[in-house]
């Protein structure tokens, strides 16, 4: 296992209202193997798509950035939701403010950023754009869409 | 032309309030300059040898002449009087500081502009045909796709940390004029055997270091799926793309590894996948968008004009085009004037332009890859008028494809990763073949400069090819030949041991001589060289 503090008490922001799960993540690895962990943690290179046979028992999913320019989770995270999973997808590492709105469209619904921060800057983040020009995760309906209800 | 409803508005509105509030917390130290970098990338904002540089988008190349005008007082008010018109058919400045920024973006977006995504490594600008929307051989106006893209690739919350950056061009003429294979992806918009529309993919294109023409991916995606098939070749590059090396992570590189078959399995699985997840936009926007790009209201007029006079006859040889109407034609304004800066422009020639377009050209201008600057719809009997008035501002340069119509990047004078000077060689160069008067004899020849490998120039595609080497300190210059960007692409191959400035201006004088000596009836460099190969040239370079 990494390092990384990924207990209950490192997610900084959250948008679930289920209890949290609390015990430990398993690698990617080690979850395609054994058949009963409930929370994996992904890294960057990781295919996510291995996990879709798991989905059903997995509640928490945590995607590794250990740096915010490496975009690869960012895909992990829209093929998990657009398979169907439900559970937490929280992501991890070096997440800064720029980065939540784009995870947060892509489906990630909890945040465990390395360096805390700012809790002002991020509700600007979160909330800055008042509409968007594509469906992803999030559900909000795109401007094209929008032009034609 | 494309007209931002209150949606398009709000989101350029907010980028420049998200901008100034990332600028404000990189000043109070809350971020650091290692995180700011990537974002004021994305917006456009280079830090280079002198001050930072600003990258305006000019979506597939189309503005007005507000829009014209508004670069202008942009040069005038932030910069030192002049922009750069790039082979990305956007617009830089040079003297930019950081402070004033985010006015500066604050002006473009009262013009409907922005500096969104013109850098880092996300999608970029999308680019297209100069003569879309008034060429005579266009199937159908490119630019509707074209502004479909740009929305759809604005702020994609998925592909906004790439490998590498991404550059889609789309095209819907046989003719090729925007360099389609050498993109990232190139669409080609196509009529199939029953008559529809759709597109043709070209994926792993690009220049730089290693340079690829693009393999054909798949003939024919239908028009209300174009986006998904789009996104899905790049979830598929986002995924395998490589990060371990930045000189190896455009696409061009995964899909020449993979190879293009077994890119092509992937995308399709992953497009298979996507079409269920409803990231089409309706068909009902591109209804929706194409109205914008409808003719304007061509007027039937004289389909010739008096000759008589040998400048203006030279200038209407070489600088307009077929239009779709045959009282028109697209008309070129070039920016090489002799001894010139290539792709530069005063604010008073960019306020000068925007005049002209609105007088002659339905308000409608065009930047070209080749940093020239197109009035997409002239009408025949303005043309004399238009000439007149471009001769007296200096903008009249009959040169369009001619060996004086070099492209040249930055280079040494501006950028920081240059390793020799490309304007003051193409500003020779020019002068050169200007004095000797062989400009019109030698026909089509297209000359491009690089400063270094990365090849901004479009050394690569260069009919003559000249790119910037060290050499112990030294500037040098390798030669290469037989580049093409366009239909008939293909990538030059280098003559042999590079040269000085002055050797290398000697050189390309003795491949034209060459040339001269060789070609047959109505070939140009190209064709002669493709028929008779490297040899020669290189016989009466080196031996
Ligand atoms: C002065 C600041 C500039 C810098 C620092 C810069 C940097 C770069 C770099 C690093 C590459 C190689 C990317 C790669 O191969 O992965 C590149 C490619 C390129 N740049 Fe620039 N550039 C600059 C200015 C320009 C200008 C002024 C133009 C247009 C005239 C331009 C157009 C291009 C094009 C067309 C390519 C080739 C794209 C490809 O490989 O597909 N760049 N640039
Ligand atoms: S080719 Fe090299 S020298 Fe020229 S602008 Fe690009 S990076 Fe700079």
């Amino acid at each position: 296992m990494t390092d990384l503090d990924t207990r209950p008490t490192a997610v900084q922001f959250r948008f679930r209202d289920d209890e949290m799960a609390d015990h430990g993540t398993v690698t990617f690895d080690a979850c395609c193997e054994q058949t009963n962990a409930t929370a994996v943690r992904i890294e960057p290179g990781d295919d996510a798509r291995a996990l879709l046979p798991f989905l059903d028992r997995l509640a928490l999913i945590e995607v590794n950035f250990p740096v915010f320019g490496d975009g690869r989770g960012y895909s992990s995270a829209r093929l998990l939701r657009e398979a169907g999973y439900t559970g937490e997808l929280r992501a991890v590492g070096d997440v800064g403010i720029d980065q939540l709105l784009n995870m947060r469209r892509c489906g990630f619904d909890a945040f465990a950023p390395a360096e805390p921060l700012d809790e002002s800057d991020a509700q600007a983040a979160f909330n800055r754009w008042p509409n968007v020009y594509q469906n992803t995760a999030d559900g909000r309906r795109m401007i094209t869409q929008l032009r034609h209800d | 032309m494309y007209k931002y409803d209150n949606y398009d508005q709000q989101m350029v509105d907010t980028r420049v309030e998200e901008f100034r509030d990332q600028a404000k917390r990189r000043l109070e130290g809350k971020i650091t300059e290692d995180q700011f970098k990537p974002l004021r990338l994305m917006n456009g904002l280079y830090l280079q040898l002198h001050a930072y540089m600003l990258r305006v988008a000019i979506p597939y190349g189309t503005l007005n002449g507000a829009q014209m005008h508004a670069l202008a007082d942009i040069a005038d008010k932030y910069d030192r009087g002049y922009g750069h018109f790039t082979t990305r058919q956007n617009i830089q400045y040079n003297w930019i500081k950081l402070e004033e920024a985010g006015d500066l973006l604050a002006d473009l977006a009262k013009v409907e502009m922005h500096a969104i995504q013109t850098s880092g490594n996300c999608i970029r600008n999308i680019s297209s045909d100069h003569f879309a929307g008034a060429a005579r051989d266009e199937l159908v106006d490119p630019r509707p796709y074209a502004e479909l893209l740009r929305q759809w690739s604005s702020f994609h919350p998925e592909f906004m940390y790439l490998p590498r950056k991404f550059k889609i061009a789309v095209i819907a003429a046989e003719t090729d004029r925007a360099a389609m294979r050498l993109h990232d992806i190139g669409i080609q918009i196509v009529k199939n055997d029953s008559g529809e529309i759709g597109a043709s993919f070209y994926v792993g294109g690009g220049m730089g270091r290693t340079p690829m023409i693009a393999p054909q991916i798949r003939d024919f995606v239908p028009l209300d799926q174009l986006v998904t098939y789009a996104e899905a070749c790049l979830r598929v590059y986002n995924r395998y793309g490589r990060r371990d090396n930045k000189y190896k992570a455009r696409i061009k590189i995964l899909v020449h590894e993979m190879g293009a078959e077994e890119y092509t399995r992937q995308v399709e699985e992953e497009f298979a996948h996507m079409l269920g997840q409803g990231v089409e936009p309706p068909l009902a926007e591109i209804e929706r968008l194409r109205p914008y790009f409808a003719d304007p209201a061509f007027v039937d007029g004289p389909k010739t004009c008096d000759h008589s006079d040998p400048d203006f006859a030279l200038w209407v040889d070489r600088n307009t085009n077929a239009h779709k109407h045959d009282s028109y034609v697209s008309a070129v304004i070039s920016l090489k004037p002799v001894g010139g800066i290539p792709g530069d422009a005063t604010a008073e020639q960019m306020h000068l332009m925007a005049d002209l377009a609105k007088e002659y050209s339905f308000d409608e201008l065009r930047v070209m890859h080749t940093q020239n600057i197109v009035l997409p719809h002239v009408a025949i009997s303005d043309l004399h008028a238009l000439w007149t008035k471009l001769e007296a501002a200096g903008l009249g340069s009959p040169n369009l494809d001619t060996i004086e119509d070099i492209i040249a990047c930055p280079g040494l004078d501006y950028c920081s990763l240059a390793n020799a000077r490309s304007i003051p060689l193409a500003q020779k160069i020019s002068e050169r073949f200007a004095a000797s008067g062989k400009t019109g004899e030698l026909g089509q020849l297209k000359l491009k400069i690089s400063g270094c490998i990365n090849a901004c120039g479009h050394h690569h595609a260069g009919h003559i090819g000249i790119l910037g080497v060290d050499k112990k300190g030294v500037e040098n210059y390798q030669l290469s030949l037989g580049g093409s960007e366009a239909e008939d692409v293909a990538l030059a191959k280098i003559t042999g041991r590079g040269f000085d400035e002055a050797g290398v201006i000697n050189a390309v004088e003795t491949v034209t001589d060459v040339y001269l000596g060789a070609r047959e009836d109505g070939e140009r460099f190209l064709d002669t060289y493709r028929r008779i190969g490297m040899t020669p040239f290189k016989e009466a370079l080196y031996d």
